[in-house]
């Protein structure tokens, strides 16, 4: 009789939050309309709340979740960076949930309520008055679930239900926006088929590495590599089209196309999810591969890495200066820091604290950003043009203070947790001896500090044009999210010692 | 006798014609049965180790994949139709609104 023991526990966090994401399935189609909003956001917060104390109880563990008769199956690998990326996860994505929430700045929410109906027909004209869906509830929580997972997945099969648990549901999500529809439906057509291609890559690096190492565990692949017989090309096919797959998630040039598309035509609280809770997602999962089932190989895929991670910097950052759309230019500043966070990546174990610390206060900035974004308004539409935010702080002042620091902390300046979080992350780089890399992400930030300055003259400088956008004023959702992206990005930024030293404690994965 | 590379070639040529195909092909629905292609290749490619290594990870991870990429069709073709319902087209070339 075999004996399989499970780590309830450890596993509570994600079953928390898959079994809400169910029951929100349910209330779907059992609370009646007018009641859904409050039940399901009501039950988001909670779930992913629950899910955060939960993974804050299994702080400081470093075992697997299974282990068959003593030997340990190392599928869900709960180990410092995996919990501290679960519970950054889980609280960046209670501010995401606020955020889908908003009904104030647009009547009835930013999601379209029956996207069955076609785009502009007379029915979707009629439609924009009522309330959004509220599926995208239950939806985002499958997505936050596979996040969750992602980062601490500890075999490539593991990785891949997550991978694709994460995606879908954000594939739809990015095409029920209830404004200019049309081309929510693109970008959610673009991501999806990208995202596809991408997954079919995963899969064949994953059968690669099965047939190089005979096992999928991470640390598998790690013994593999150095005392395998089996042909090294299989090693570098997988390493590349894993590596192919994880790069799309996480926007690293050349696989960051799809990026300003999706992120502009995303309805803007849905970006918001992505550029926070999927970036840390999917550098998490980069970390733990990297980490822990390459580190044996890191003479193969090194060279390859500092090339992508150098492009990453320079083209997020050159690509940043030119554009006239606010989302577009948030899109590829998103770029340029997936670049920074790879220096994190290459650095191995000597940066992983800092690369989830930059994560952490990269996420609650951009989740502000975007919520500020969604609160200025031509009309019903967001006033995403670069040029209308001519002279917003004349007329509206505190948006324009919030939102000139999150540019500042964005650019980097000190006492901004942009500044902390690249302080730290460029100096564990310089410790691991990848200083070209340091030097190229400094001058990378240098160019990128520019299109946010511009910004910043322009709210303050230029006069506002006779239509200038108004600001909506939030409800307390958006509110919320709003105070909580700036207390984090000041709060990181004056005082950072706590979390630095909550991440260096937790910076150890399982099997390394 | 057939040995274990004649599959592993097969599966590289089907992988390819997928990835060739998903970059030259326009209709939304020709491109997503060519990822579907590249992750049978990759299935084939995982019964194939399953064999020469002698384990039964490689089977069971290809049940996973044709699993997912079941529910990845069911999402797919929701996108596509709604697509194809408001432009009466599922070229790729035709969904544009979102050049810089």
């Amino acid at each position: 009789m075999s004996e399989m023991s499970i780590d309830w526990a450890g596993l509570a966090p994600m079953i928390i939050v898959f079994a809400s994401a169910f029951a929100g399935l349910l209330i779907e189609a059992s609370v009646p309309k007018a009641r859904r909003l409050v039940v399901q956001v009501g039950l988001a917060v909670l779930a992913l709340a629950a899910a955060f104390i939960a993974v804050v109880l299994n702080a400081g563990k470093s075992a697997t979740a299974f282990a068959l008769e003593g030997t340990d199956i190392g599928s869900v690998a709960l180990d410092g960076p995996g919990l501290f990326l679960q519970g950054t996860i889980a609280l960046l994505s209670v501010v995401a949930v606020l955020l889908l929430a908003e009904q104030r700045t647009t009547r009835g929410g930013d999601f379209v309520s029956e996207a069955a109906v076609v785009a502009d027909s007379a029915a979707d004209i009629a439609q924009r008055r009522e309330s959004g869906a509220t599926e995208i509830f239950p939806l985002t929580l499958f997505a936050v679930g596979g996040m969750m997972m992602f980062v601490v997945a500890g075999d490539l099969l593991t990785m891949f239900v997550a991978l694709e648990m994460l995606s879908l549901p954000l594939y739809l999500l990015c095409g029920l926006a209830k404004r200019r529809r049309l081309i929510s439906q693109e970008a959610a057509l673009k991501y999806f088929l990208l995202g596809a291609f991408a997954s079919a890559f995963f899969v064949y690096g994953m059968a690669m590495l099965y047939g190089f190492a005979g096992t999928i565990s991470l640390t598998g692949i790690n013994a593999a590599g150095i005392n395998s017989n089996e042909p090294r090309i299989l090693l570098y096919i997988g390493v590349g089209m894993i590596a192919v797959a994880m790069l799309f998630k996480a926007a690293a040039v050349p696989f960051h196309m799809w990026t300003p598309d999706v992120y502009t035509g995303a309805p803007t609280p849905v970006t918001a999810l992505m550029a926070a809770c999927v970036k840390v997602a999917a550098f998490g999962a980069l970390l733990r591969v990297f980490n822990v089932g390459l580190q044996s190989s890191a003479w193969d895929w090194h060279t390859i890495l500092v090339v992508i991670a150098i492009a990453t910097m320079i083209g997020g950052a050159i690509f940043a200066v030119t554009q006239r759309n606010i989302k577009r230019l948030l899109a590829y500043s998103s770029i340029a820091n997936a670049g920074y966070l790879l220096i994190g990546v290459i650095s191995l174990g000597d940066a992983v604290g800092q690369t989830m610390f930059y994560l952490a206060a990269y996420g609650f900035t951009v989740i502000a950003a975007f919520a500020v974004v969604s609160l200025v308004r031509d009309g019903d539409d967001e006033a995403t043009d670069l040029s209308r935010w001519a002279g917003l702080g004349k007329n509206s002042t505190g948006t324009a203070v919030i939102f000139t620091v999150l540019m500042l902390a964005l650019a980097g300046i000190p006492f901004t947790s942009g500044f902390t979080a690249k302080f730290s992350l460029f100096s564990a780089g310089l410790e691991a001896g990848e200083i070209g890399l340091v030097v190229v992400g400094v001058v990378s930030s240098a160019i990128l500090a520019f299109p946010y300055l511009r910004v910043v003259v322009l709210l303050w400088l230029n006069e506002p044009a006779p239509d200038a956008p108004t600001v909506n004023l939030p409800s307390p959702m958006a509110g919320t999210v709003v105070a909580a992206g700036v207390l984090a990005t000041v709060l990181l930024g004056v005082a950072p010692g706590f979390l630095l030293d909550i991440v260096s404690e937790a910076s150890t994965f399982l099997g390394t | 006798m057939m040995s274990p590379e004649h599959y592993l070639i097969l599966a590289a040529a089907l992988f390819t014609i997928g990835a060739v195909g998903v970059l030259v092909r326009r209709n939304a629905i020709v491109v997503f049965m060519c990822v579907e292609l590249m992750l049978n290749a990759g299935n084939l490619t995982l019964v194939t180790f399953a064999r020469t290594t002698g384990t039964i990870d490689g089977q069971v991870m290809a049940f996973f994949v044709m699993a997912v990429a079941a529910a990845e069709v069911v999402i797919g073709l929701a996108i596509i139709m709604a697509i194809y319902r408001s432009r009466r087209s599922a070229s790729v070339d035709d969904a544009n609104l979102l050049k810089a």
